[in-house]
This record gives C-alpha cells, structure tokens and sequence, in this order.
C-alpha cells in the first residue's frame, strides 16, 4: 500500500516537474524574436546574431534541464521507495 | 529506459565494471583518432579531399577560438577542437544504434570538471593567488558566499545541460517507439504474421530522429564548447 502511493505521488510528480518547461519556453522564444529583429534590422550581422542567440537559448535552457532531471530522477531511480 | 549495461568486470580492485558508456567512448576515441590520421597522412601542398577537410575543421576551430576568446588565447585552440570532435561523435554514435556516452551524466560531468579547473588555473595563472582570491569578493565582501555558490554551479549546469538534452532525447525517442508498438498492434493486429511485427515503427522515428540526433548533438556539443570558452576567457580578463 505504501509503496503504491509512493510511486502514485512520484509519477504525480514528475509529471509536475516538467512545468518547469514553460520557464525556458518562453525565455527561448523571447531570444528566438529578438534575434528575428536583430536579423531583420542587421542582416550583414546574422551569423554573430545566430551564434549569441543560440548561447543565450541554451542558457535559457538550463532551468528546465533541471526540471527534466528531477523528472527523470522520479520515473527511473527514484530515491523515496528506498526509504520505505 | 536503463541505465548502461555492464559488459564485462576487469578483475583489479576487486573488480572494475565496464559499462556501454566507456566502450562506446572507446570506440567513438578510435574512430577520431582513425580520422585525424588520414585527413593528415599525406601533407601536400595542394590538398585531396580529406586534407581539405580536416585543414577546414581546424581553420573553422582556430577562427572560432579567437572571436570569441580573443587572438592571444589561441592555445586553446586544440583542446576545443577535441572537445568539439568527442562531443559530436559521442552525441552521433546514436545514430548507428549505440548508445551514445554523452547520455550518462558521468561523461559530460568529466568535461564540465575539466572546464572548472580551466577556469580556476587560468585565474589564479592570469591574476595571480591574490587577485584570484580578491576577485570572489569583488564588489562587496558579503557577496562571497554568491559568487562561490555561481562558481560551483557552472560545471554542474554545464553537465546537467548536456546530459539533459541527449538523455531526454533518448526517453522521448523511446516513448514513441513504445507507442509506435502498441499502435501498431491495435491498427495491423487481424492480419495474421503481420501482427507481430511493429511495421509502424519503419519510418516515423526518423523525422523526430533528425531533430533529437542530428540537431540536437551538434548544437549542444557548440555550445558546451562556447560556454567554456567564454567561461575560460571571462576568468582570464
């Protein structure tokens, strides 16, 4: 019984982790349109525009990385069953 | 999903486990090495088609460094280009159905590690003992535990980064698969010899392939390299 609810609430929350999505979604969407404008307004630049877009998407990334390894953590080596 | 599979113990130390991670980045060791040999084998002036490649990667690697580093840090230079060189092919080598070493934790964390002591050695070599130390209290000497916290987390964000996207790539790749199977069980189930066969799993991974194994490797091995360029040079100005 025990160990059902504890895989119940670590599947309840995994699946909470992976809100943490929205975070780098909007970060990543806001450096793609202000690199789109960059381009647009200097289109001689692009490939330096490109190159800084993409560090500051990856960047942007990293908070829902984390979000996506506590999720991972939960589904495949979870450590709350052990404490049973 | 697993985690590797152990293939075989070396019998020291009361055993040492070998797992597919470190075969695979064995193997993917060789086929750099098997490349650098033959793109550099026979040096002419005009060059052939595999001289021409690999004198492109290096001028590629060498024009990068010094953008984004500046021209008097050019000696790194090769460590980025074989960083670069084992990232990729280690992110690829999923490809051709292994399992790619950049999906364990353990292989990025030794990168983002070697990075850490980069940063750190350049700054104490750049600034002397001293002027390193002074610098984690640099506007204000109450903000020293930040800047150690900001220390400690760059190779742990670098590592998490890495191994993130490969290894959420590698679920949701496997995800599909298994939905692939089921679907494929209820939509061809009636006809017999066919049902045992997943037939819909010929094709449609593919597309999602491009983006998880071909996009996605090479932009994350750019930018492991990147951020510790940046990270390098940052501590050295």
């Amino acid at each position: 019984m025990e160990r059902a609810i504890i895989l119940a609430a670590s599947a309840i929350g995994a699946g909470l982790a992976m809100i943490a999505g929205i975070g780098p979604g909007i970060g990543q969407g806001f450096a793609a349109g202000k690199g789109a404008e960059a381009v647009g307004r200097q289109p001689e630049a692009q490939s330096d525009i490109v190159r800084t877009m993409l560090l500051g998407a990856a960047v942007a990334e990293s908070t829902g990385i984390y979000g996506l390894v506590i999720a991972l953590l939960l589904l495949f080596a979870n450590p709350l069953i052990n404490l049973l | 999903m697993n985690g590797p599979k152990i293939l075989f113990n070396i019998p020291i130390f009361g055993g040492l486990p070998i797992n597919e991670t470190m075969v695979v980045s064995w193997l993917v060791m060789a086929v750099i090495i098997l490349l650098a040999y033959l793109g550099t084998r026979k040096l002419e002036r005009i060059p052939g088609k595999a001289q021409l490649v690999t004198e492109g990667y290096v001028s590629v690697v060498y024009s990068m460094v010094e953008q984004s580093m500046g021209k008097d840090k050019l000696g790194f230079a090769p460590y980025i280009g074989t960083l670069f060189a084992f990232s990729l092919f280690s992110s690829l080598s999923s490809l051709f159905g292994l399992r790619p070493p950049t999906a364990d934790l353990n292989t990025t964390l030794g990168w983002a590690l070697i990075t850490f002591f980069l940063v750190q050695a350049n700054g104490i070599r750049q600034k002397g003992l001293k002027g390193y130390l002074k610098g984690f209290m640099d506007p204000l000497p109450m903000l020293l535990p930040l800047n150690l916290i900001s220390e400690i987390s760059n190779p742990i964000s670098l590592s998490f980064r890495h191994f993130g996207n490969i290894a959420g790539g590698m679920v949701i790749t496997m995800l599909l698969y298994n939905f692939l199977a089921w679907l494929s069980s209820v939509v061809l189930g009636f006809i017999p010899f066919i049902d045992a066969i997943p037939l819909l799993q010929v094709g449609i991974p593919a597309v999602l392939s491009i983006y998880f194994d071909l996009f996605t490797s090479v932009l994350q091995a750019f930018i492991f390299c990147m951020l510790t360029m940046v990270f390098v040079a940052m501590a050295m100005d």
